[in-house]
């Protein structure tokens, strides 16, 4: 018989208390301040911000220290707030051709327009733990180099100039674009919607995606055509200004993918291309999101859906990580109920069971003695 | 006509722009020091809120929605009627407000000057400053591409 019981307020209380103690850690230990996380721990800000879909260094600050250092908590901890507020509309779509780039490489042309710019990188770092960093000394700035800004066209545009590469996508007519946070997710989806999934879905999902790509599953190819990484103007149209106004600036990277096509019936041999967009310093995540563009892109350009990277309802349904922590993690909140019930099937099959086989021993030992 | 009207607001633009790209911190420091009227009649906020950035697929296909940001508005009456606005990312509501003021006083003929000369000139001046010095950082880490010279002449 089943009771209905409650309980636990204390102990949740408690507990909660005792999260917020050892979320402090030692007393005796300074206590980190938000902007030493903006500033210190800057690309661990920008996931929180891509993930938790909510460009606010300060409060994805908050939501680090807040979930101990805990990425995906402190992702589901942006998305929870971002609810919280009014909507004041839709921006201009940026601009990434006027780009303060901060980092600017592409793999297929070593001197296109604006040149290569590594800026701030771990390429080419040996990757030695360095014990000067424990020690808290003195950082030199950083050198400068002066002449005129270049202008840094995105790279598709120069291929685009001989007609070896797709265009960047359109969509017909007056295509109004669609937005998961108003809409249910419906399969199969158009690109942009899918772009926008990408764009706020797990780093290691999408990261292990796309090296499955690399791997032979959905080979499509890749170059980098380009990385950009910088600051973009954001601009809102509103009701009262006769112009758009200007809102500030975001930091967001931008990869474009290159990829082989062999052409078709329809279309001659050309580039296709698979795009990558995020906020923050992050192009591990904007290259994965390329590849997994691309990936999705298969029923489109008439590739066999083989693998799981070109499977959009798969990849577009489990991308999210807050969802997939969420259902995953609530396994461990009390099933007594279910279980119970599980619990009572098994028995009762484990008696039927039982019984059928006792029936059967007597039987054989009867059979036996006859 | 015509042309003074859009340069008039060409400017109001770039003006709003420098103080959307502006910190509170200098905004406020500024403020102080130019002894400009700090107080307005508040007609909305300053409320914080949000606005979905677009991207284009390709960089310059069709747009999509790439995720939200924090944007904080205020719009204010001065005394001598001028309504200003402001909305710029973020969540600092007195940086809304103050720019929301200048926004109103920089419409005022009387005013304007001395907004630009006190307030936006400075700003502009500090953003300037900053985005140059990035724009050196990142050029001093150029690739300077050189050709080897294999084997014999």
């Amino acid at each position: 018989m089943y009771v209905a019981v409650k309980g636990g307020e204390a102990a949740i209380a408690n507990a909660h208390r005792l999260l917020a103690d050892r979320r402090r850690g030692d007393r005796s230990v300074p206590a980190l301040r938000l902007d030493q996380i903006v500033e210190q721990l800057a690309l661990g800000v920008d996931r929180v911000m891509s993930e938790g879909s909510l460009y606010d260094r300060e409060l994805a600050a908050l939501a680090i220290v807040q979930a101990r250092g805990d990425m995906i908590e402190a992702i589901f901890l942006v998305r929870a707030y971002r609810t919280t507020l009014p909507r004041f509309g839709y921006t201009r779509a940026i601009d990434t051709g006027a780009m303060l780039v901060e980092r600017r490489v592409s793999a297929t042309y070593k001197d296109l327009p604006g040149g290569q710019l590594l800026g701030p990188t771990f390429d080419y770092t040996h990757r030695l733990l360095d014990p000067e960093l424990a020690t808290g000394g003195a950082v030199e700035e950083p050198l400068q180099r002066s002449g005129e800004a270049e202008a840094m066209p995105r790279v598709s545009a120069i291929l685009a100039r001989e007609g070896l590469i797709e265009p960047d996508g359109d969509m017909l007519g007056d295509y109004v674009p669609g937005d998961i946070t108003r809409e249910p997710l419906e399969f199969p989806m158009a690109r942009d919607i899918r772009l926008q999934a990408l764009s706020r879905g797990d780093e290691g999902f999408l990261l292990a995606l796309g090296y499955s790509t690399q791997r032979g599953y959905a080979r499509n190819h890749p170059f980098v055509g380009e990385v950009r990484i910088g600051e973009v103007e954001l601009e809102l149209d509103v009701p009262e200004l006769p112009f758009a106004v200007p809102l500030g600036s975001i930091r967001v990277t931008e990869c474009q993918m290159v990829n082989q096509f062999r052409g078709s019936a329809k279309a001659p041999p050309q580039f296709t291309r698979g795009y990558g967009l995020v906020f923050g310093q992050s192009e591990r995540k904007a290259m994965a999101m390329a590849l997994c563009d691309r990936a999705l892109r298969a029923t489109e350009l008439g590739e066999d859906v083989v693998a799981a990277a070109q499977d959009e309802e798969f990849v577009i349904s489990h991308s999210d990580n807050v969802q997939a922590t969420g259902f995953v993690e609530h396994l461990k909140l009390p099933h007594y109920v279910d279980f119970q019930a599980e619990l009572d099937l098994v028995r009762r099959m484990r008696a039927e069971y039982e019984a059928r086989e006792n029936t059967g021993k007597a039987e054989e030992n009867r059979e036996a003695a006859e | 006509m015509r042309g003074q009207e859009a340069s008039e607001q060409a400017e109001r633009k770039a003006v709003m722009a420098t103080l959307a790209q502006s910190s509170g911190d200098d905004i406020v420091r500024l403020w102080d020091e130019a002894g400009l009227p700090s107080e307005a009649e508040l007609l909305r906020g300053p409320e914080t809120g949000l606005v979905t950035v677009r991207g284009r697929i390709g960089g310059g296909g069709a747009p999509f929605n790439v995720g939200e940001a924090t944007v904080t508005r205020a719009t204010v009456r001065l005394a001598s009627g001028q309504v200003g606005h402001c909305y710029s990312l973020g969540r600092d509501r007195e940086k809304a407000r103050l720019a929301a003021i200048a926004d109103a006083l920089w419409q005022d003929p009387a005013r304007r000057g001395e907004i630009k000369a006190k307030i936006v000139a400075p700003l502009q001046a500090a953003l300037a400053e900053a985005r140059d010095k990035r724009r050196a950082e990142t050029a001093a880490t150029k690739v300077d591409f050189f050709t080897m010279v294999r084997g014999e002449d």
